[in-house]
């Protein structure tokens, strides 16, 4: 199993994997589908010029799941990746854990970076959104896809986070340098209270509460008050995110046609079949439920009863956060229901990707960060990349 | 009785703005250029490129808005369209679905049944699509990208309009107002300016609509009138003799033919599926911001044209042509400013500047030349210090370069000489030479004089003023 879709060998530097989904102009950018195979960007992501910059090293494009939306990669054109033990795993996660690639750059719409790393002990940073640019990124859902890093460590992770935070003005959703600088502070902040998710840990097996207790001891073990909170709110961020993130998608994806570049069927005589044709048979079946779910939830029909109420779910769980992070520091919670996955859990349930974000979507949706240490989910308010990144210390090394 | 008929009209505007650059991202928004020149990886729907407002494109809505007497939204926000179409690269277009830059204007309109104000409901910004175009010999059809992204204001009536004297009077009114504050040339033959027609029939006095149809593809205003008179009898034709059944559809106006056809319904039907565009965030229009355009709107051309008459004592015809395009008015009051001297000022640019843009093919909005610079000639002129025939010299070099006039004047000796002595002897050897003329003016013609005037200003290259030139000349022959 090929994880690199593309190398890249010869240049200086800590190494980093991009997932496919990071524009790059030396190297073919497919987003794992057939529709971009081969696809050569005449840009490269600001994010690889930055590193480049930066002094690290492009080591390659890791393959991913079609337009990253999926569960750990599976749907991917060019093939899923499995670990020995038949469980999934993503390409990016696996270079990273093999140390062949110090750290990965992936895209979060769907929670994918952050669920891999957690399943395999590593560490995810999800900044705050708008605090790095996304300008040559595939844009699936841009509302609260965010640009992530992980590392198999925090120090790794947080040198190369600093090296692609920043405001650009290709991006109109950056945000302005000031704030930027506030993730980019050098010095760690230490956290006095952490509050513990209630029923999204309780939805959780019993393998990765577990994971939620060891880090719960961990914190208390440093002096820091953990809290358990009522966070019920909080689970339908999931189904908000499903139809923002499909509505979005649906948009993003529908310039793959057919007729400028990609993918083009050999079976047309009319525009609507070359169209038709060339997106029936370059897609995936995941992609297309998720194109079809997203249209629906933008007809005329159904806009207020679904889109405009995915935005309004938004809006109260951004104030619900702002509630939470008066009292506290964090919220501690899982990335995932399981500690494992296979190819047959994603068979017995075609759209797990689209449960499985339980846990993933409060994040996305309201642009908070995420770090994953220890196996476990950390939420903090914008900015507070180093109050999240102080904790994960204390469980590096911890639930691999 | 024979049952009378009114229309009710309202119309959808398309302008595109006179912006430099297309309105997210950095290519030129100029017309022509070879295909697929002004293109970018943005504008021509690869992956990757995101959209970055273009600031002057929300100056120009706002202008727009504020000269049709518009609402300004304060925060004004960008959605998209979903439709498929090979001239639309990304298969969406942006543009204002839930809060557009301006709401709620009026236009008043003159035509001769009285003085009518036209309703706007609203103006939005959104991006122009690309062109097709067809190869027959090869059976292939192109995508030309260049227009694609190049920004727009859409204009939509309230169907206020009953005739196409006022849909006529109505596009006059809003290309003058518009051209004047600089939004756009608004030229419908470049496709800068595109009308669509939603006309509908009903008899005199009721309440309820007709149904409606929507006309397309008019390119010239005389296009769009006849488009009405055809649809208009066409509905009630319909409607009186039961030719055809009226849907509500979307129709192409064939100018060649003079008939309105029905488009493929696919083309016109449709869930656009519009939501907000979230990589651009809500323009937020501060009152700095509000009070800057607001103070560089134009005065209305016929408040301008009230004053050319009143206050500086011009005549009807030249305060019409010069309230024609704001350009004239620029130079002009330019010119008055400098020179105090309003007649000449006018004079100059209606005729010897319209000569000049005449000859190099350029219209009255092209007009680029420093008003305080034409002022200065135009002093220069009235004090007798350049002859006419130099002063047009003058100004041929203004719309070359950026000149002073007395100083180029003095420097190609254009500066009438008050050297009597001078005039004195070349009047002399005139005479002299031209003895018959001389001869034939004491034998009663006068216009042997103007032979040898002609010679003298000749010989002077003409910098000399005529009065003092004929009065030496009179009194040598004399
Ligand atoms: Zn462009």
């Amino acid at each position: 199993m090929e994880l690199y879709l593309a190398k890249q060998d010869g240049q200086k530097g800590k190494k980093i994997a991009l997932d496919d989904m990071i524009l790059t102009k030396d190297m073919p950018t497919t987003a794992g589908s057939k529709m971009l195979e081969n696809y050569m960007s005449l840009f490269d992501a600001e994010v690889v010029e930055r590193l480049t910059a930066s002094g690290y090293a492009i080591g390659g494009k890791a393959n991913v799941g079609e337009m990253c939306i999926d569960l750990l990669g599976e749907t991917s054109y060019y093939g899923a990746v499995e670990g020995e033990d038949g469980t999934l795993m993503t390409a990016s996660a696996m270079l990273v854990k093999n140390g062949e690639a110090d750290a990965a750059i992936g895209l979060d719409a769907n929670g994918t970076p952050r669920r891999a790393a957690a399943l395999n002990g590593l560490v995810c940073i999800k900044p705050t959104y708008g605090t790095v640019s996304r300008f040559g990124t595939v844009s699936i859902a841009c509302s609260g896809e965010t640009v992530t890093v992980t590392a198999n460590d925090v120090s790794t992770a947080k040198n190369v986070l600093d090296a692609i935070v920043g405001h650009d003005d290709k991006d109109g959703t950056s945000l302005p340098e000031e704030k930027c600088a506030k993730v980019k502070a050098a010095e760690f902040v230490p956290a006095k209270r952490v509050a513990v998710a209630r029923s999204l840990t309780e939805s959780a097996s019993e393998a990765i509460k577990q994971k939620i207790a060891d880090a719960v001891d961990a914190f208390k073990a440093n002096g820091i008050e953990v809290v358990e909170i009522d966070d019920s709110l909080l689970l339908t961020a999931k189904n908000a995110w499903n139809i923002l993130m499909s509505a979005e998608l649906c948009n993003n994806v529908s310039r793959y046609d057919g007729v400028k570049y990609g993918y083009r069927t050999k079976n047309y005589t009319t525009i609507d079949e070359l169209y038709t044709n060339s997106r029936t048979e370059a897609f995936g079946e995941l992609l297309k439920t998720a194109i079809l779910f997203g249209s629906e939830t933008l007809s005329d029909y159904n806009y207020m009863k679904m889109y405009d109420k995915g935005l309004r779910i938004r809006r109260v769980l951004s104030e619900k956060f702002d509630e939470i992070f008066e009292s506290f520091d964090a919220v501690l919670m899982p990335a995932s229901a399981k500690s494992a996955y296979t190819k047959a859990d994603t068979e017995e349930n075609k759209y797990i990707a689209y449960d499985e974000n339980l846990y993933t979507a409060p994040a996305t949706i309201t642009g908070v960060p995420a770090v994953i240490a220890g196996g476990v989910q950390l939420l903090g308010k914008a900015f507070s990349e180093n109050v999240l990144l102080d904790l994960a210390k204390k469980l590096e090394g911890a639930g691999k | 009785m024979a049952t009378k008929y009114e229309t009710v009209i309202g119309l959808e505007v398309h302008i595109e703005l006179a912006t430099e650059s297309k309105i997210f991202c950095s290519c030129s928004a100029k017309f022509g250029g070879e295909q697929n020149d002004h293109v970018c990886p943005a504008c021509c729907g690869m992956p990757g490129m995101l959209p970055v407002v273009n600031k002057h494109v929300v100056d120009l809505g706002m202008t727009a808005g504020m000269m049709l007497n518009c609402h300004i939204n304060r925060v004004t926000t960008f959605d998209k369209k979903s439709y498929y179409y090979p001239d639309l690269p990304c298969s969406y277009q942006t543009t204002q679905w839930f809060a557009p830059v301006a709401v709620n204007g009026t236009v008043r309109i003159n035509t001769s049944k009285g003085e009518k104000d036209i309703r706007i409901k609203q103006i939005h910004m959104e991006e122009d699509a690309g062109k097709l175009v067809h190869d027959d010999w090869t059976n292939t059809t192109f995508v030309d990208f260049n227009r694609t992204s190049v920004p727009l204001i859409e204009i939509v009536s309230q169907p206020d309009l009953s005739s196409a004297e006022e849909v006529v009077a109505y596009l006059e009114r809003l290309r003058s107002l518009l051209r004047f504050a600089k939004v756009s040339e608004c030229r419908m033959e470049q496709g800068s300016m595109r009308c669509d027609v939603n006309l509908s029939v009903r008899p005199e006095g009721s309440k309820v609509l007709g149904v409606r149809t929507e006309m397309k593809n008019m390119n010239s205003i005389s296009a769009i009138e006849r488009a009405i008179e055809y649809e208009t009898a066409r509905h009630i034709d319909a409607i009186e003799n039961g030719t055809e059944e009226l849907v509500q559809e979307t129709r192409r106006w064939d100018d060649i033919k003079g008939k309105s056809f029905a488009m493929r319904n696919k083309e016109t039907a449709g869930d656009y599926r519009y939501f907000p565009d979230p990589n651009v965030m809500p323009v937020c229009i501060d009152d700095e911001w509000y009070d800057g355009i607001k103070a560089t709107l134009p005065e209305f051309p016929e408040v301008k044209r009230e004053k050319y008459i009143n206050e500086l004592g011009l005549g009807e015809y030249d305060a019409d042509l010069l309230t024609e395009s704001r350009a004239l008015c620029d130079v002009f009051e330019a010119a008055y400013a400098e020179s105090n001297l309003a007649k000449e000022s006018a004079n100059w640019i209606i005729s010897n500047c319209m000569k000049v843009l005449n000859r190099k093919q350029m219209t009255p909005d092209m007009l680029n030349i420093d008003g305080k610079s034409l002022g200065k000639l135009i002093k220069l002129v009235a004090d007798g210090k350049v002859g006419n025939a130099n002063a047009r010299k003058i100004l041929d070099e203004m719309f070359e370069n950026d000149i002073d006039p007395e100083k180029y004047a003095t420097e190609n000796g254009f500066i009438v000489s008050n050297d009597t002595g001078r005039i004195q002897d070349v009047i002399n050897a005139v005479v002299a030479a031209d003895q018959k003329s001389v001869a034939d003016f004491k034998g009663g013609k006068e216009k042997a004089l103007m032979a040898l005037f002609g010679k003298c200003m000749k010989e002077l290259k003409g910098n000399c003023d005529p009065a003092v030139l004929r009065e030496m000349l009179l009194k040598t022959i004399q």
